[in-house]
């Protein structure tokens, strides 16, 4: 078997190559943060006139929030009751379960036929 | 035993007889051990701490350690790998040689972002402990930008006019950095007659449960992101069988002691609400601790912490990305070396823009997940790579700089690890996950179905290996 000759890749092919990649990576990137999807689900509940005993505080703790320049109880209360939200649905497990899983099946199959014609190439046919 | 003898000095990663691109040999093993050490330690300074928010104080020190763990796996494997594999892209000229093309493209492309990522976090870091200091001194409303740009140009500038200098930077200001952790544990936790530290105080039940610890470990990543970096340097250390294996473990062993340090001092001073939101949680600690002197030491810790950081992350991005431009993966104009100063310098100034579009646009926790989801998947790549490895070529086919114990339980370990920290990102964090990954198989599609025709076949397998077992 000859050995495989690719073709040269003229200089504008590869400046559009290299256009088509960043503009995947930074889209794919970007796409969740301009469709407000990215970042957690992370709400405050704040209560009208907050207290440090209301947000559960305790002494030691106020002395560290007033070093930190919060005065006041209102000032911390939305950073001491801001929560993540892990409900989740079983289907949505099951859709990243499946993407992640078959992503990985996809490159193995494909990287094992072209790595057997590296190494025929590469070694000979067997 | 084979004649093939990787450890060989006279025989390097491209082949008998030396390199042919001619990237400069001049690194040591404390090079490598401030290139890993240096990337990493960052995380110390900053992100760490958003552990604490997704679980709590100790949900953070258990994904600390599980995170630990789960890098010791990746050293272990990472070092028998890399003692046989010694040239530049690290885990992609792994994956070219033992799993297959389409498998290295996608390393690369793990490698380039994850570490570009972090370049951009660190930059942002910077930005921001400047803001703070200037606020502190009474200039409130400083303009972040120019500082973050300034700091990716300088540092990219060093890269581009050699490695040594880069890299012996890098060492001294991570010897700093680290030192000025133990410093602030010993003045906090030791010497100071009244001691700052409140943990029985200010330590609090797990606020999410034991779901918050599975959680937490999407943060916990980020104590020793970046360790894997180390392999990148192959092509420009003089031993790379005795210095990669060193630099590499003595690497994780100093950053399980900091990280572990840095949890006990912050988690003493501050509620862990605050913390888990903080931008630059150990100066915040130095702050709290009632001495200027560790405010200080503390606030040049972060800012050599993130400089040190970044110019690793260029080091490293650069490298990934020249090592594919060089097997024609990407446009072969990227695997050119500078003529005066051997760097690849197209690669470091193509990916200069990349770095600030997410500096200067995007939220920091969103730019280290971007950085986190990067890592994880090559951290997945690993073990599937050390179980081919080991049944393509047994112990006595090729000689090994280092050969990693007990295998495979290491490599089953990581593999689990690996799926309980993809469902703690999918805690909160989904929608990147799911379009990350989406992205990875469009350009695999990309790759396989259009790229590779530019690709030689028997060129892209360079060592000295035997044919592998089962070919």
């Amino acid at each position: 078997m000859a050995d495989y000759t690719p073709p040269t890749q003229s200089k504008f092919g590869q400046i559009i190559d290299v256009i088509v990649l960043l503009v995947l990576a930074i889209g794919a990137l970007y796409l969740p943060l301009w469709l407000n999807l990215a970042g957690s689900s992370q709400t405050s509940n704040v209560s009208e006139n907050p207290t440090w005993e209301s947000l559960g505080q305790n002494a030691t703790m106020i002395e560290k929030w007033n070093q930190l320049g919060y005065a006041e109880a209102a000032d911390a209360a939305e950073l001491i009751t801001a929560r993540f939200d892990y409900s989740f649905s079983i289907l949505s497990l099951l859709v990243m379960i499946v993407v992640v899983v078959g992503y990985y099946a996809l490159i193995l199959r494909f990287s094992e036929k072209e790595y057997g014609d590296v190494i025929a190439e590469k070694f000979g046919k067997k | 035993m084979s004649d093939t003898d990787i450890t060989s000095k006279d025989m390097d990663g491209m082949g008998p007889g030396g390199t042919k691109v001619g990237l400069a040999r001049v690194l040591g093993p404390a090079h490598i051990w401030g290139l890993g050490v240096g990337i990493v330690l960052v995380g110390e300074y900053m992100g760490w701490n958003f552990a604490v928010g997704k679980g709590g104080a100790y949900a953070a020190l258990l994904a600390c350690w599980f995170a630990g763990i789960l890098y010791s796996c990746v050293a272990m494997i990472d070092s028998e790998v890399t003692s046989t594999v010694a040239a530049a892209g690290g885990q992609y000229t792994q994956a070219k040689h033992i799993v297959g093309p389409l498998m290295a493209f996608n390393v690369g492309l793990y490698l380039v972002f994850a570490y570009t990522m972090l370049e951009a976090a660190n930059a942002i870091t910077f930005g921001f402990l400047i803001d703070t200091v200037a606020g502190m001194t009474g200039h409130e409303g400083l303009d972040q930008r120019p500082f973050i740009v300034l700091a990716i140009m300088f540092l990219a500038w060093l890269n581009y006019r050699g490695v040594l200098a880069t890299l012996t930077f890098s060492l001294i200001i991570t010897a700093v950095a680290f030192s000025a952790i133990i410093i602030l544990f010993l003045s906090t936790a030791v010497f100071m007659g009244d001691s700052p530290l409140r943990h029985a105080q200010l330590m609090t039940d797990l606020p999410y449960g034991w779901l918050g610890i599975l959680a937490a470990m999407h943060f916990g990543l980020w104590y020793y992101l970046g360790i894997e970096g180390t392999c990148q340097a192959a092509e420009e250390v003089r031993s790379p069988a005795r210095s990669l294996p060193f630099g590499t473990l003595a690497g994780i062993m100093t950053l399980l002691i900091a990280a572990t340090l840095t949890w006990y001092v912050c988690v003493g001073l501050m509620p862990w609400e605050y913390l888990g939101q903080a931008g630059v949680p150990l100066f915040d600690a130095a702050r709290l601790s009632g001495s200027m002197t560790l405010m200080i030491l503390l606030g040049i810790g972060t800012m050599f912490a993130t400089l040190a950081s970044a110019n690793g992350c260029i080091n490293d991005a650069s490298r990934a990305w020249f090592a594919m431009g060089r097997d024609h993966y990407l446009p072969e104009w990227f695997g050119a070396v500078h003529p005066k100063f051997r760097t690849p310098y197209r690669s470091i100034i193509f990916l200069i823009p990349i770095a600030l579009i997410f500096a200067l646009g995007a939220p920091l926790d969103q730019v280290i997940t971007f950085s986190i989801l990067s890592g994880l998947l090559g951290y997945t790549f690993m073990p599937l790579n050390v179980i081919l490895f080991r049944r393509k070529w047994p112990l006595d086919t090729i000689k090994r700089g280092y050969e990693h114990p007990f295998h495979p339980i290491p490599a089953i370990l990581l593999l689990c690890l690996c799926g309980v920290t993809f469902f703690a990102v999918f805690l909160g964090y989904g929608s990147q996950l799911v379009a990350m990954i989406s992205f990875y198989i469009i350009v695999s599609l990309w790759f396989h179905f259009w790229r590779y025709r530019f690709v030689r076949r028997a060129a892209q397998f360079t060592m000295p290996w035997p044919r592998p077992r089962g070919y």
